[in-house]
């Protein structure tokens, strides 16, 4: 099996380190390699993303993980790899895209909806701050499909179920209204590594899937994120692919999405078919991301370039 | 309530869709010809950038205002000094006074954090009355106006742009004593992250 | 559909203070650039003028043109001078229209 990213394990290196691998036979990773190695960071030093450091704003210091030795964790969430202006966007409420939906999840956790005119304060309480710590739990179990969903598909199930609606894409301005606020209950808490026994089939389904060769450029998401994080692509840096701040205002979307619609970017990236966002592949995936960045705080809602 | 002063909508209109398509027409320095073979068809104005080999001057104010880059069509390159003339009655602004705060290196050219501030008292008898920012390189030129006064109290704004490709960015302050003052700087817009063809 | 605002400014100000206001309103600022899957070119839909105004006084004013990023984010300052309410509003394309109000109390 081939290396996992576990923080006894880290395989990833600092940003500044990895330079030079390899050319494989493959024409198409040869070129994509060569891109990497020929296209130095012509950035402006002063613009450059800041050298990883511990995220100034909440409590992300580096999370020392005692596994018998002094090992120092290596893991940095993407906010780390963007420029300080788009930092900034992030770290400012009055600033950040994200509370446009924060805001209107607040207005519909109070709305009544459906023929019971329930709302989902109703049964979880009068504020969203009574899901502290949810959104850090997730992807989890769901007893009702006997299997893994996503915060965004729970939150569709819970409405199809509760509130009689009809089933929704996780990319509606309501769904991910609703995500968003719950997300921002965990902004600080630590993603939690995923113990459930029920989960540990999709564990490691996402975790082989995340190391093997797909697309017809025939790259496993491991090659960019573990074994280049840090390197550049295309003149912008590659993070290490950890789910810290979904979901996410994305500049180049002028809009929030969810985490399969940026993995679905990913997909077409390497010319894959994405698989669709709530299906078993996309949260076992979902579910291995979760894993591999526990330990890791949540940010709330986020901004990625 | 008063409405806002009827901005004339047909200066939005200038700038027809068409001219959008002009940006592919014929080019002639190396780095405009990379910039095309490297040109991504994203959706998105802003999002059909490049990634430009040679580095471009880093913020340096140019002492030529309104001076366009080399490798921009000639029609464009007039048509941007001529959005800033009729900004300002018809002379070009002179350089200084005016701070144009933005990234030299963006993340992504769909949402890029910009600021103008113009060194200038805020008093019924002298203070900026108008800031207005010019592009040299998107479809139009203009990227936004503002009108300021006495109370003002401080001659700032911000905002986030797009920007359509690497080029030059200028902020124009109008003065309650009728000048013109600029600042302008090169700006460089890379893609983000993988080269996806999906929003 | 509802429309999304983010207002940030001091409630209450002390008399000749300048405070900072911005503004953030949720629209996709359709450039009229972009086409569609079938090539047709998606219409321009953009927010184009910004007002702020207490009483009758205007207090800031903007002229927004596609290249401002969607959901268009304004930052302006305002020197205090007596209590009120500040008006904004919001005009664009196909008749969008927008208005909200804060009161600001001068002290």
């Amino acid at each position: 099996m081939t290396c996992t990213h576990r923080p006894e394990q880290a395989v990833i290196e600092p940003r500044g380190l990895v330079h030079k691998r390899r050319a494989t036979r493959r024409t198409a990773q040869a070129l994509i390699m060569m891109v990497m190695v020929v296209l130095p960071a012509f950035g402006h030093p002063s613009e450059r993303p800041a050298e990883p450091t511990p995220s100034a704003q909440r409590d992300s210091q580096s999370v020392q993980h005692t596994h018998g030795t002094a090992h120092r964790d290596t893991r940095r969430s993407g906010f780390e790899f963007m420029s300080r202006a788009t930092q900034t966007l992030q770290r400012h409420d009055d600033q950040n895209p994200a509370m446009l939906w924060v805001r209107d999840g607040e207005r519909l956790w109070r709305e009544p909806m459906g023929p019971g005119g329930k709302s989902c304060s109703t049964c979880h309480g009068a504020s969203p701050t009574a899901l502290r710590g949810v959104a850090a739990r997730y992807p989890a179990w769901d007893e009702a499909l006997a299997r893994p969903v996503s915060l965004n598909h729970r939150i569709s199930l819970c409405r199809q179920r509760y509130q009689q609606t009809a089933p929704a894409s996780p990319e509606t301005d309501e769904q991910l209204s609703l995500e968003s606020v719950v997300a921002l209950q965990s902004r600080g808490v630590a993603i939690e590594p995923v113990r459930d026994p029920r989960l540990a089939a999709s564990l490691e389904q996402g975790r082989a899937l995340f190391s093997r060769r797909i697309g017809q450029l025939a790259l496993a998401c491991h090659h960019c994120h573990d074994q280049n994080a840090g390197a550049r692509l295309g003149g912008s840096p590659i993070p290490q692919a950890h789910p810290t701040a979904y979901p996410i205002y994305r500049l180049q979307w002028q809009a929030m999405g969810s985490l399969p619609r940026r993995l679905r970017g990913c997909f077409t990236g390497v010319r894959a078919e994405a698989p669709e966002p709530t299906s078993e592949v996309m949260v076992a995936l979902e579910l291995f991301l979760r894993d591999r960045a526990a330990g890791m705080p949540h940010e709330g809602p986020g901004v990625r370039p | 309530m008063t409405r806002s002063s009827p901005s004339p909508d047909t200066h939005l209109d200038r700038a027809e869709p068409s001219q959008a398509d002009q940006r592919g027409a014929p080019v002639r320095s190396r780095r405009a010809m990379l910039a095309q073979s490297l040109r991504w068809p994203m959706a998105g104005a802003a999002s059909c950038v490049q990634r430009t080999l040679i580095p471009a001057a880093f913020g340096v104010g140019s002492a030529h205002a309104g001076a366009s880059s080399p490798g921009a069509e000639p029609s464009a390159a007039r048509s941007y000094d001529e959005a800033i003339r009729r900004f300002t009655g018809g002379p070009l602004p002179r350089p200084g006074k005016v701070a144009l705060d933005v990234a030299v290196l963006i993340d992504n050219g769909n949402t890029v954090p910009l600021t103008v501030r113009v060194e200038h008292p805020m008093n019924p008898d002298q203070h900026v009355s108008a800031i207005a920012v010019f592009s040299e390189r998107n479809p139009q030129h203009e990227v936004l106006q503002v009108h300021l006064g006495a109370d003002s109290g401080r001659a700032e704004i911000s905002t986030r742009i797009r920007l359509a490709t690497s080029q030059k960015l200028m902020a124009v302050a109008r003065l309650s004593d009728g000048s013109h003052w600029s600042h302008e700087m090169d700006v460089i817009v890379t893609l983000a992250a993988c080269i996806e063809g999906e929003p | 559909m509802r429309i999304r605002t983010l207002i940030d400014m001091p409630r209450m100000a002390k008399i000749g203070e300048v405070i900072a206001i911005r503004a953030t309103i949720a629209h996709p600022m359709e450039t009229g650039y972009r086409r569609d899957s079938d090539g047709a070119r998606l219409p321009r839909n953009i927010i184009r003028a910004f007002h702020c105004r207490i009483g009758n006084r205007e207090i800031f004013r903007a002229d927004l043109f596609p290249a401002v990023s969607a959901n268009p984010y304004l930052v302006f300052y305002h020197r205090v001078r007596a209590s009120g309410e500040l008006v904004f509003s919001w005009r664009g394309d196909q008749g969008f229209v927008h208005e909200e109000r804060v009161s600001l109390i001068a002290q």
